[in-house]
């Protein structure tokens, strides 16, 4: 068997996969909003920030 | 010393800043949301933005109803025993700090769980734990810290959303056909006679095949529906060759590559269905975070406190409100039904009906109409009529409100496709017939290859890609326009209706002139310390727009309810109110709102309250009346009429005492007579004026609170440039036009390679995508062009959205 059907088996499978997990994404709702998720990201340095912070406070008690 | 702003919300501190750790508040509101920041480790809110409050408001009883089991079924998505999840629609919701406080409302209640913002939407998810707390809790504890959810009648009817996400589906179906077929079709294209690219050939073309299926059974099914309507109401829509051609590429590539004769035209087919499907996508995104369906129910309260015979105080839902009932309002709460009042001061505010600011005062007996707005303490009133059977509710009864504007409004595509669709299978009969008498066996690949090189994807792409450009940089410019087909209407517009109250006036302040003896200089000074002292709407006013004066201490001070404030200073005895109260000898004024005055018994003069007009009205209405025909539609009397006379152009038509049915029926009228109307209008009362429009524009001081249904919404600020926005959406049309010229010229040089018979699936696979991105790239430069020449105006508002 020639190695044409493996090659082309493979490139299928795999956009089939990024298939499915594009409407898997649509699906839970990841493109209902675009805007909020990209400021939510710059938040996990402060979140981080404040246990250190708290977890000190803790300590010193 | 110049005035500290609050460190809270950024608004003036005024003489008398509050201050707590070295830092100025306006009010201790805002110190209270300070202070549970504070602490609670949640300062940062104040790092991210400077001043991102909201001042918290009264709300003592106001949410009582959310305790009743009823309400928290139809709020929340999610109950079981122990968790609720409930998503509340935050107006004030409007920087980065907004999202940052919101989502970390677990640390001000560990009952929280999860709390997820929806920044476009302007919403909350708050997950919580039922047991410990409750709805009514998580509503307070965000009421405390500025962030009050809206919560109306609205949200009791919706239940659960559906989400519509189809077309993102069939856009990504259509992408990985799209893709997948290019790469395989790809060896093709070049046609060389290798011994290896002969041998998988069938393979590789059963496997296109294969992908294109899916996108000509499942992404393309709209433009068959939509051209099997448009033939069956015998109109040829722009999806009729739309479909036609995607049969025939279809159709014959599967013959093609049935019997060896080619390599079919997959490749051009998914690349159409893509590109249709993005300028679709393109137009249907909208503003997410503005309503524009809203009618009664997003404004009036779910439910409204019940006095039963007994005295007991119940929370009732407002549909379960029957004539008879004793209702209790509080201050700023909206009177649901038509009713009676019994007892209290009622001061009511209508502006959500008329636009109308100035609040009325009502004394017991008199009718109270729904959907005005209590400003002062707490009334009880007699309910007459139901809820849908009130005077302002039962406009929404009238058929308007049912009909949808798009349909019987043939939209500039599919004006051409009518032409085009004709000419394109004329030209496809000849010139088969003219290959069936030179060389038969061509006749059928010619035939095809017409209608497969004019299907029109460019044509189909022109008004999506400008439009929804246009609706983007109209947004920027703050208005907002509900979807493509209205720029479209907008253009087409040749009367230009204007409602008065709000609309033309500005519902910020008002003018008063004074007629009458001149006042001496103790008498300016005891009016303007009496008027002070008063709580009245009118004397709040008027002592906004006197000038400042030393505050003195009355000797005496007493307000007649409903009649006017008599006061004594020293030599001065001075009364102010209604003219049978001062002792006008001859009050004849009965249309202007009038505030009398006399000094110690001797009539002195009169204030006549003016409305206002907008800034830059006269010049908006002198540049609209060269092209439209102006006309003002008032509910209010003919009391401006004069003044109104004075501002606009002459040939402008004044038209008092409307009611809001007779608004529509004007509307109708002239609609029947040809015209094409714009109205423009801001209250409730003008919701059936609004709907029966061919574009209906609602004018908003703050476009997230409050517009009627319309098809589109201006910010207020930028009323004045109204004009330029009409013109731009002529200027639109014409960019849609030229780019019909550009795709013509395309189409043109396709059809000579089908009419000769040339037509190799390569030529389409490159003349097909090329046509269509040119046009996307054409109209989006022209629009962009067009956008830099709308005048932008400085920014104004005190929170600017930082989207």
């Amino acid at each position: 068997m020639s190695v044409i059907y493996i090659l082309l088996s493979v490139s299928v499978v795999v956009g089939v996969t990024f298939f499915v997990i594009f409407i898997v994404a649509v699906r839970s709702g990841q493109y209902d909003d675009d805007y909020t998720p990209s400021v939510r990201m710059l938040f996990e340095d402060e979140l981080v920030k404040e246990k250190t912070d708290t977890s000190k406070q803790t300590k010193t008690d | 010393m110049e005035n500290k702003t609050c460190f809270h919300c950024g608004d003036d501190c005024g003489n008398h800043p509050i201050t707590y750790k070295e830092k100025s508040f306006c009010c201790n509101g805002c110190k209270t949301v300070f202070e549970i920041f504070n602490e609670n480790d949640l300062t940062c809110y104040y790092d991210l933005q400077n001043s991102p409050g909201a001042v918290p408001k009264e709300i003592e009883g106001k949410y009582d109803f959310l305790s009743q089991d009823n309400i928290i079924e139809k709020l929340t998505e999610f109950r079981s025993d122990s968790i609720e999840i409930a998503t509340l629609y935050i107006p004030h919701i409007h920087c980065s700090s907004c999202i940052w406080v919101l989502e970390n409302l677990k640390k001000l209640d560990t009952n929280i769980s999860d709390s997820q913002v929806n920044f476009g939407k302007k919403t909350v998810r708050v997950t919580y734990n039922s047991e410990a707390t409750s709805l009514k809790a998580v509503v307070l504890l965000l009421s405390t810290i500025g962030y009050e959810p809206y919560i109306s009648l609205d949200d009791f009817k919706s239940g659960e959303k559906h989400i519509n996400r189809t077309l993102i589906y069939k856009l990504g179906v259509a992408a990985f056909g799209f893709g997948n077929i290019m790469f395989l079709s790809f060896p093709e294209y070049f046609e060389v006679n290798e011994f290896w690219l002969e041998q998988y050939k069938p393979m590789f073309r059963w496997l296109m095949f294969a992908m294109s299926l899916p996108i000509v059974f499942y992404s393309a099914q709209d433009y068959f529906i939509s051209a099997y309507k448009g033939l069956k109401a015998k109109l040829l829509n722009i999806d009729v060759p739309i479909a036609l051609g995607v049969t025939v590429l279809f159709v014959r590539s599967t013959i093609e590559i049935t019997f060896d004769i080619g390599s079919g035209f997959f490749d051009s087919l998914a690349g159409l269905i893509f590109f249709l499907l993005t300028g679709k996508f393109f137009q249907q995104k909208t503003y997410q975070f503005l309503s524009f369906e809203r009618d009664y129910k997003s404004y009036f309260p779910i439910a409204i406190t019940k006095i039963d015979k007994d005295g007991n105080e119940n929370s009732i839902q407002v549909y379960d409100i029957e004539k008879g009932d004793r209702i209790l309002i509080r201050n700023e709460e909206l009177i649901p039904v038509d009713g009676i009042l019994i007892n209290g001061k009622a001061k009511i505010d209508y502006s959500f009906v008329t636009g109308e600011s100035q609040a009325i005062s009502k004394q017991s007996g008199d009718k109270l109409f729904a959907g005005g707005k209590q400003t002062s303490g707490v009334i009880e009133m007699e309910a007459i009529k139901s809820v849908e059977q009130s005077y302002l509710t039962q406009l929404w009864s009238n058929d308007v409100f049912n009909k949808n504007k798009e349909e019987g409004f043939t939209n500039i595509t599919n004006t051409i496709s009518k032409h085009f669709t004709v000419s394109i299978i004329t030209i496809a009969i000849i010139a088969t017939t003219f290959w069936l008498f030179v060389d038969p066996s061509k006749a059928m690949n010619v035939f095809t290859a017409v209608l497969i090189i004019a299907c029109p994807c460019a044509i189909a792409l022109s008004a999506p890609f400008t439009f929804g450009n246009m609706l983007r940089l109209f947004g920027k410019q703050k208005f907002y326009v509900k979807n493509a087909s209205v720029i479209e209407q907008l253009a087409q517009i040749n009367t230009v209706i204007f409602d008065k109250t709000g609309t033309i006036t500005s519902n910020k302040q008002s003018n008063a002139e004074y007629d009458g003896d001149i006042l001496s200089e103790s008498e300016n000074l005891v009016l303007k310390n009496s008027l002070r002292g008063s709580n009245h709407p009118l004397s709040r006013t008027l002592y906004n727009i006197l000038q400042e004066n030393n505050i003195i201490t009355l000797d005496a001070f007493e307000e007649h309810i409903g009649q006017g404030i008599e006061v004594k200073h020293e030599a001065v005895n001075m009364k102010i109110g209604s003219a049978s109260f001062v002792g006008n000898p001859n009050s004849n004024s009965v249309l202007n709102t009038t505030v009398h005055v006399s000094s110690n018994n001797v009539y002195k003069g009169k204030f006549t309250f003016y409305n206002s007009y907008r800034k830059g009205v006269s010049k908006l209405f002198n540049q609209l009346k060269q092209h439209f025909d102006l006309v003002i539609l008032s509910g209010d009397n003919a009391g401006e009429q004069d003044n109104l006379k004075k501002l606009l152009p002459a040939k402008t038509k004044l038209i008092f005492n409307q009611k809001p049915e007779d608004k529509l029926d004007f509307i109708k009228y002239h609609q029947s007579e040809g015209a094409k109307v714009l109205m423009i209008g801001d209250g409730l009362n003008d919701a059936g004026a609004l709907a029966q429009s061919d574009v209906g524009i609602a004018i908003s001081e703050d476009v997230n609170v409050f517009s009627p249904a319309c098809d589109a919404i201006l910010d207020a600020s930028r009323f004045k440039q109204l004009y330029t926005f009409i013109m731009a959406s002529k200027s639109a049309i014409k960019i849609i036009k030229w780019s019909f010229v550009l795709s013509f010229f395309y189409n043109v040089i396709g059809l000579y390679f089908a009419v000769t018979g040339q037509l190799e699936p390569v030529v389409a696979a490159i003349l097909m995508p090329l046509s269509s991105i040119s046009i996307v790239v054409f109209t989006t430069i022209a629009t962009n062009i067009l956008g830099k020449k709308i005048p932008s105006i400085a920014n104004t508002t005190r929170h600017p959205n930082k989207v």
